[in-house]
Order: structure tokens, then C-alpha cells, then sequence
């Protein structure tokens, strides 16, 4: 089933939550809502379930109007950070819920119940545990039924709010994983909640990148990496290191430092370099290359990360080598070095000249 | 050697004292509960076996336990459903006055429980402000006596629920919303289900309180003899004509039949927290 959120406003007391948020999302897609905490994703989750109400906008599904139904008639699965589950229940009985509270009508059988719950369980891998009561699960396991509860009622989408958000990291690894392939099994619309950027890039079809209450960036994991269209998306995710300074003819001027900005306008500006791109030599090799001296080595597992300190601005630099390079250069504490950008994007400093 | 050191490590508690307040813990409830509650037996003991049988039995004796535990009960019922009720209101929704609501419920246990009897007495009087509206009698019968009691237990429940409604996670009647369940459904199979062990504390506490209840009663009551006369009046006539043993006598007895409806109370409270401990 395919969400249309249209113009979606809402405001808690005089503080605006969401601001003109639109959105298409395919039918049978992926979707992560990622962003700092405080940013509005969650919100938004919640006005597509219909667990809170939107001042202003429309909520679609699948071209028609689901704005003021009521969460219980939008047939979504909602899956909780912390789980709620229905701690008076047995797991079967929690993974049955949804369809027991069917009216008479609609409701399966006895025996059609219990078949739904056992394959449940064993989708979620839980076969023995039918009969504990939640507390008795690890967060890993309470999640797992959460999310084969929310799978009983064959919803149209399913929304989960920081799913892994309460689980140590090796689970959430594991989680994530898991949901991916579930996922591409079942084909039902997703739209997850995260504040992991790692976690999002790793399970999401497409990524939406929200702040203070506005969507930053639509697109797949690679477009938002690779191309962050605003300072906010590329700081956010993953690390990165700022130059600021001042374009002139094409270049931007920071420090000592020259580096090629062919297509960016003259002006105060910012340039932003990945930890990731910078190339490490012993001589300087041009107006680009940065004296630093190496403070730091941490080398721990395949990627070594170094911190340097640059000599004409004293500003730390972080640097990310694979292990191959960096046993090739055999850098040492306190030694110096030239560093090069490999690739830059500058964006102009708005905020500069007010 | 190392197998021998760790059977006898202790369990380190994050703080200590346990043998202290246990130790304080005893002594207080033996001087505060048991020596006096004891005194009960003692004094019942130096009666003999068949004087204290037939002064429990006597007709009179046994029509006024009739009636203590039917209108306890009945009244720490009353008060267990509409006390939920009034904690539902009181957490859920805000409105205009709430916090005075609020300290209304308190009353009944500020207000000595005499005032209180002659207070109802008047309203519920065959010619009282309430009593005129009703064709039968309700001071002066066993109604006036649920009256009297639902009134002084009225706190109990509502305290007890109060807080745990105000702890529900709100998560899980989403989660229930977004199953498809209605509001009454949530409500029956999600919240009512965490509320049992506080509705049965306050059940509880508000029927123990209604059982000893004698100062608002003995007004509202009329006190007539097989009617409305109720146990802590028989004990009290007892020792107003000096008769201590038969005082004690039928006090043992309430004592006992109390005490094993609490405990059959706490046994359902135990029963029902177990499954969520999950221990």
C-alpha cells in the first residue's frame, strides 16, 4: 500500500513539531525517517498510524483519504521502542491479540488462530516461548514478538519507532538484518524510525533525513552519502571535517591552504571533506596539501583512524585509512604530515554575513 | 580451595542493613500488633470452652457477624467499583476543579467518623434532605449501615488505583488501538487487568476498615437487635456491663473470620502479581 503525506503541520502547545512535511512512499518500500532527536520523525510515524492527529495535511493510503480514521481502522502495525507488550499476556496470547479482538464476523476460528500464531512464532524464531510471559524475554526476543504481533493482523504498513533503539548493539545488528529479509518476504510497506545513521543506510530503501521538524533529503542510502544536498545532511552522516574559509576564482582559501572549489560562488564559506577522502603523504604536493602533526592512532579493526592537528590553524582533523595504507605509510605519533583532500564540497556560509 | 571461599562469599547487598531493619522491623509489629492481638486470645482463654461457645453463638451474637460482614462487604465492593471509576476520572481527564475533587476523596478520613454518622443520619432520616426522595427506609436499616461504611472507605480504592493508572504505559494501549481493538476492549483485556492487585488492596483495606467501623455506624444504625445491630456494638455493650471475656470472646472470632479473608485476599493479589514478576 502506498503513503501520501500531504502538507502534514503540527504543533505541541505553541512549539511546531512538523512543518509542511510531504512525502510519497511506494508501495511495498523500505523507508527509514531519519534524524537527531527532537527532529519530528517520530511525530510524523505516529500521524501516519493515526496515534496522534496532524493540525493541518493529509495522510493517503493507497490514493485514498485515511486522514481521520481512527488507528484502530488504518490497519497498521505498530511496532514500540519499548515494546508494550501486553505484559498480563502469554506471548501467544500478545501475538493473538489482533485477531481475537476481531468482531465475531471477521474473527478466524480457534484453531485458524493458533496456526497463525505458531507460524508467527516460528518466523520470529520464538517456538518454545509460547507460553512465558513477557518479562521473562530478553529486550531481543520481547521485540521479536512485538513485531510478529504486529504482523498477526496482516497490516497494510508497518511502522516501527526505533525498534532497535533499546537493544545492545549486537542485537540491533542481528535485528536489522532480520527485518531487511522479512521484509523483502512479506512486501508490506515499512516505514522505520531511526536515529542511527548506520542503521538506516544499512536496511532502508530509501532514506528521508529530517530536522527541526523539516525533510532535509529524500533518496536511496548512496544518493544521501554520496550527495548530500545541505551542510546538515553531509554533517550528519557519517564523519566529516570542516574548512572554513573564504571562495575566491575557484578556490577556497582556509589557513595556508588552497583547494580547488571550481563551481562554488565567491564568499564565506564552509568546506566539508569525509574522514575518508584525505590521501596522507610526506611531502607537500601542492597548494592543497595541509602540514598537521599526527596526535592520535587508533587502529583498532580494519579502518585506522588518525587524528591530526593542522599547523596553521591548530584545528584537529580526523582521518580514516584502511589498514593496508596505513601499514604502507608507517605513520608514527607526533610525526608530520601532509594531508590532501581528495574530495571536497563547499557549500556557502548563509548564516555569514548576518 | 577456591570452590570452598566461594560457597561461603556473601551476597553483598547494594545496602546494607538488613539484619537491623528486619530486627526493628519484628520487634515494632509484635509491640504494635501481636502483644495486643494476643491479648484478644488470652483474654478469651480464661473463659471456659463451653461458656465461650454458647456466648459466640448466641442468637443475637451470631446475627450481628451477619451483618458486619454482609455490609462490609458489600460495601468495600460498592466502593471497589465506583472507586475505580472516580480514580479513572481523576487521572484521566482535566477539567476545571480537579485538584478540589481531588482533596474531596481525602475527606471521609479527616472527618471523625461520629460527625460523620450524625451528618448521614440527618440526610438519610425518613424526613432528611436525601431520605424523603426514597419509599423505603434507608437510615436506621441495614442500607443506611452501607451507606455509613462506603462513605468512610471511600478513599481506599481510589488511592490504591490512582497511581497505577497514572503508571499505565501509554504504549500499550496504543499498541492494543493499532490491533484493532476498541476502547472497551482495551479496557477490559489491557488496563482493567493491571489494575486487579491495586483494586484488591483497596478492596481490602476498605473492608478491614468497614468491618471495625463503630463511631459513624451506631447513629446511622438504629441498633435494634437482630436488625441492625452490628458486632463492634455487641463487643461494646459487652464491656459496658463489665462482660471482658465475652467482649474478647467476640472479638476472637471477628478476628479470625477477618483475618482469613484478608489472607484469602492476599493470596489472589499473589497469585495475580506473580505472572507479571515473571519469577
Amino acid at each position: 500500500m502506498s503513503i501520501i503525506v500531504e502538507n502534514i503541520t503540527k504543533y505541541y502547545g505553541s512549539y511546531q513539531a512538523l512543518t509542511n512535511i510531504n512525502l510519497e512512499i511506494e508501495s511495498g518500500e523500505l523507508i527509514a525517517l531519519l534524524g537527531p532527536s527532537g527532529s519530528g520523525k517520530t511525530s510524523l510515524l505516529r500521524i501516519i498510524a493515526g496515534l496522534e492527529q496532524a493540525e493541518n495535511g493529509n495522510i493517503l493510503f493507497n490514493e485514498e483519504n485515511y486522514t481521520h480514521k481512527h488507528v484502530k481502522d488504518r490497519n497498521v502495525g505498530f511496532v514500540f521502542q519499548h515494546y508494550a507488550l501486553f505484559r498480563n499476556m502469554t506471548i501467544f496470547d500478545n501475538i493473538a491479540y489482533g485477531l481475537k479482538v476481531r468482531p465475531r464476523k471477521i474473527r478466524p476460528s480457534k484453531k485458524e488462530i493458533e496456526q497463525k500464531v505458531i507460524e508467527l512464532l516460528q518466523l520470529v524464531k520464538l517456538e518454545g516461548y509460547k507460553e512465558r510471559y513477557p518479562s521473562q524475554l530478553s529486550g531481543g526476543q520481547r521485540q521479536r514478538v512485538a513485531l510478529a504481533r504486529a504482523l498477526a493482523v496482516e497490516p497494510n504498513i508497518l511502522l516501527l519507532d526505533e525498534p532497535f533503539g533499546a537493544l545492545d548493539a549486537k542485537v540491533r545488528k542481528e535485528l536489522r538484518r532480520w527485518l531487511r529479509r522479512l521484509h523483502d518476504e512479506f512486501n508490506v510497506t515499512s516505514v522505520f524510525v531511526t536515529h542511527d545513521q548506520e542503521e538506516a543506510m544499512d536496511v532502508a530503501d530509501r532514506v528521508v533525513i529530517m530536522n527541526e521538524g523539516k525533510i532535509e533529503q529524500v533518496g536511496t542510502p548512496e544518493e544521501v552519502y554520496d550527495h548530500p544536498i545541505n551542510p546538515f545532511v553531509y554533517d550528519f552522516l557519517g564523519s566529516v571535517n570542516l574548512f572554513k574559509g573564504n571562495v575566491q576564482q575557484g578556490k577556497l582559501v582556509s589557513g595556508n591552504v588552497e583547494m580547488n572549489a571550481p563551481d562554488s560562488e565567491d564568499g564565506v564559506s564552509t568546506g566539508y571533506v569525509r574522514a575518508h577522502n584525505f590521501i596522507i603523504e610526506r611531502e607537500a604536493s601542492g597548494n592543497d596539501s595541509i602540514a598537521s602533526n599526527i596526535d592520535h592512532i587508533h587502529s583498532l579493526g580494519a579502518i585506522v583512524r588518525i587524528e591530526v592537528i593542522r599547523q596553521d590553524t591548530n584545528e584537529p582533523l580526523e582521518i580514516e585509512l584502511t589498514k593496508e595504507q596505513y601499514t604502507l605509510l608507517e605513520l608514527k605519533k607526533g610525526e608530520r604530515v601532509f594531508v590532501r583532500p581528495k574530495e571536497l564540497r563547499v557549500f556557502v556560509d548563509y548564516m555569514a554575513g548576518i | 580451595m577456591t570452590i570452598m571461599t566461594e560457597g561461603k562469599r556473601k551476597n553483598k547487598r547494594t545496602i546494607p542493613g538488613f539484619g537491623l531493619t528486619m530486627g526493628f522491623t519484628l520487634m515494632y509489629l509484635t509491640i504494635i500488633v501481636l502483644i495486643p492481638l494476643s491479648m484478644v486470645f488470652l483474654n478469651t482463654f480464661s473463659m471456659g470452652l463451653p461458656e465461650f461457645w454458647s456466648t459466640i453463638t448466641e442468637p443475637r451474637v451470631i446475627a450481628s457477624y451477619k451483618l458486619s460482614f454482609m455490609t462490609a462487604l458489600t460495601a468495600a465492593f460498592v466502593n471497589a467499583v465506583f472507586g475505580v471509576l472516580i480514580a479513572w476520572v481523576l487521572t484521566r481527564y482535566s477539567f476545571p476543579g480537579k485538584r478540589i475533587i481531588d482533596g474531596l476523596v481525602d475527606l471521609p478520613f479527616a472527618l471523625p467518623t461520629a460527625v460523620a454518622g450524625i451528618t448521614l443520619t440527618t440526610l438519610y432520616s425518613p424526613n432528611g434532605w436525601i431520605g424523603q426522595f426514597f419509599s423505603f427506609k434507608i437510615a436506621f436499616t441495614p442500607v443506611g449501615i452501607i451507606i455509613a461504611l462506603i462513605f468512610i472507605g471511600l478513599p481506599f480504592v481510589v488511592r490504591m488505583v490512582q497511581p497505577v493508572l497514572e503508571n499505565i504505559e501509554k504504549g500499550m494501549e496504543e499498541a492494543s488501538a493499532s490491533l484493532g481493538a476498541n476502547r472497551m476492549q482495551t479496557f477490559i483485556k489491557i488496563i482493567f487487568p493491571e489494575l486487579i492487585p491495586a483494586i484488591l488492596t483497596g478492596f481490602a483495606l476498605s473492608f478491614a476498615r468497614a468491618l471495625g467501623e463503630y463511631g459513624s455506624v451506631v447513629f446511622i444504625a438504629g441498633n435494634m437487635p437482630f436488625k441492625t445491630e452490628i458486632s463492634p456494638l455487641i463487643i461494646m455493650t459487652k464491656l459496658e456491663q463489665y462482660d471482658y471475656e465475652g467482649a474478647t470472646a467476640v472479638a476472637a472470632v471477628m478476628l479470625v473470620i477477618t483475618f482469613l479473608i484478608l489472607f484469602t485476599i492476599n493470596v489472589l493479589q499473589w497469585w495475580t502479581g506473580k505472572r507479571y514478576s515473571g519469577k
